[in-house]
């Protein structure tokens, strides 16, 4: 059953369009990836889609949550769709957790938001969460602050607290591009393994195309503000249809025989 | 909400103790500071309870005295103890320092956070009357309003705490605007929670410290304020005493009772040297950013 689907979607910014005529929807299991340059309009697209847009944009089109239209929805209603039915993890998880408050209670603050927890209750189901995305020692790591922990540790702080309230739709936005490449593949196992286990429908926007093919079934290229392609991700990877979706796929092949153990060492910085 | 702040450092403690400065607390100025001040504190304690002579208490005799065993301070020119005018002076300038602050942050925070919280128009609107104030000399306000109003302590207070409260909105509101555009805040919205919450939960706890320091330094300036007023014949009235009296009441025999002019300007240096120095010291080791930048380089 569709959970999230939006049609038509364009994103102005005094009158100068951002995101054109985007479309795509999202059921439960899918696991679609949204990939593109940056400045492309990705992660523009998936505040939209929490009607978070920031100030002086307005997105037009439709965006349907459970069939219902919330694109002009009062701010009271997106509040009870956002972390309940939507959730959202990005790039940056230091900044992304309040520095002054112990991570537990950041885990436990949607909970008592959205399931009326009391704190003890919040608390207890915090820990346990810690515990799901393989936090050490998750009763002393609540009490922790965000820069007392590692980079990897505070993007599973960000996935338990985006998946505490069991959401049905998971938006990541480049949540592993800040990390390096160890941490990345052991934050990509752990995305895997919550999404199989939750249900949730993934949502992951990346400009990496080789992690982003090694988690999504679907995949959607954007540039400039527009879809440019879409499908499923090998039809993609073999027979992209757009000439931008050719130059990525070759430049990803490109810069994959660059990274093999063995070859001279590449300059990587020509990215297409 | 000096909850999470209290659980931040035990957790700092617990935990990141060995990598943590901790210095700060250790800080020159945040020691003199606070000794500076607590001998303003004490004076006007003790005065509270026990004061070498009684205020009204004159010694004809020993008219314009010099500093002796009798008169720690020396005499005024009616033969009063001017020690014992410094200790209740001091007990003036803190109740009104105190208390002038009060009015400013209760005034001035909500308005901050308001503007910072709501649309551009309220902002602006804000932004307007927080300029309009500033602009507006507190001496100025407060002889108008001692004018309309006649002198008295209440007046001093509200004067003094209109015209600081316009800095304290204004610091609050470029805090609480930075806190606003951080994306903790934007996570925070992501899960469903609310503005008023946002600023109970986030904000606030993150802009405590800059207003805590801002706090020091408008109790010096409300120190200075009511010694001006009072000097001026428009804070206090008499008999209450106050150090900006004793100045102005000095000033005609400076010639011949220099200590009565200088003891109780010392006083005031003290005071607003001392909190200054301790807002200094609380800068250092409270400011969230600070804390964040030397977290960043000490990596």
């Amino acid at each position: 059953m569709t959970v999230l689907e939006t049609s038509g979607l364009t994103i102005t910014l005094d009158g100068e369009p951002l995101v054109r005529d985007v479309g795509f929807e999202l059921a439960a299991r899918d696991r679609v990836g949204l990939i593109g340059e940056s400045g492309s309009g990705k992660s523009l697209t998936a505040l939209a889609l929490l009607g978070l847009l920031p100030a002086g944009m307005r997105a037009s089109g439709r965006i349907l949550i459970d069939g219902r239209d919330y694109l002009d929805a009062p701010d009271r209603q997106w509040r009870r769709v956002r972390g309940r039915t939507v959730s959202i993890v990005f790039q940056e998880p230091l900044t992304a957790l309040d520095p002054l408050m112990p991570v537990g209670r950041q885990i436990a603050g949607p909970l008592r938001l959205h399931h009326g927890l009391n704190r003890s209750d919040a608390e207890r189901r915090a820990i346990e969460w810690c515990d799901r995305v393989h936090l050490p020692d998750p009763a002393r790591l609540v009490r922790a602050l965000p820069h007392e922990i590692s980079g990897g540790q505070r993007q599973r702080v960000a996935l338990a607290m985006a998946l505490a309230c069991r959401p049905r739709v998971l938006i990541a936005d480049e949540p592993t591009t800040a990390l390096d490449v160890t941490v990345q593949a052991q934050i990509l196992t752990l995305l895997d393994e919550l999404i199989e286990e939750t249900g949730v429908a993934l949502l992951f926007i990346s400009h990496d195309l080789p992690v982003v093919a090694g988690l999504a079934r679907q995949l959607l290229v954007m540039r400039d503000g527009r879809l440019v392609e879409s499908g499923p991700v090998d039809d993609v990877l073999r027979r992209p249809r757009s000439d931008y979706g050719r130059q990525l796929v070759a430049s990803a092949a490109r810069v994959t025989r660059l990274a093999r153990p063995g070859s001279v060492s590449g300059t990587g910085g020509e990215d297409r | 909400m000096t909850t999470p702040l209290i659980e931040a450092s035990e957790t700092v403690d617990a935990i990141a103790a060995p990598t943590r400065p901790r210095r700060g607390w250790r800080s020159p100025s945040l020691i003199v500071g606070s000794v500076l001040l607590l001998v303003v504190l004490a004076l006007a304690l003790v005065s509270l309870v026990w004061t070498p002579y009684g205020l009204d208490q004159a010694d004809p005799a020993a008219r314009l005295a010099g500093p002796s065993a009798q008169h720690w301070a020396g005499t005024d020119r009616l033969g009063r103890d001017q020690f014992t005018q410094l200790m209740l002076g001091a007990r003036t300038a803190v109740w009104i320092g105190v208390s002038s602050v009060a009015v400013a942050f209760a005034l001035g925070t909500p308005l901050g956070l308001l503007a910072a919280a709501a649309g551009r128009l309220v902002d602006d609107a804000v932004a307007g009357v927080i300029d309009i104030v500033i602009a507006f000399p507190t001496l100025l306000l407060a002889m108008l309003l001692v004018t309309v109003y006649g002198a008295s302590t209440t007046v001093a207070i509200s004067a003094i705490g209109i015209g600081v409260s316009a800095e304290v909105a204004r610091l609050a509101r470029i805090s609480a605007s930075r806190v606003f555009t951080q994306d903790y805040v934007l996570a925070a919205r992501t899960c469903g929670t609310s503005t008023p919450v946002i600023l109970i939960r986030h904000v606030l706890p993150n802009i405590w410290h800059t207003l805590l320091v801002q706090a020091t330094l408008a109790f010096g300036v409300a120190v200075i304020a009511e010694a001006s007023l009072s000097y001026l014949g428009l804070g206090t009235p008499p008999p209450a005493p106050s150090w900006g009296r004793m100045l102005q009441e000095a000033q005609s025999t400076v010639g011949v009772a220099p200590w009565n002019v200088l003891l109780p300007g010392l006083a005031v240096a003290v005071a607003v040297v001392g909190v200054n120095l301790l807002g200094d010291g609380l800068r250092e080791i409270g400011d969230p950013q600070l804390r964040t930048r030397r977290r960043a380089t000490g990596r």
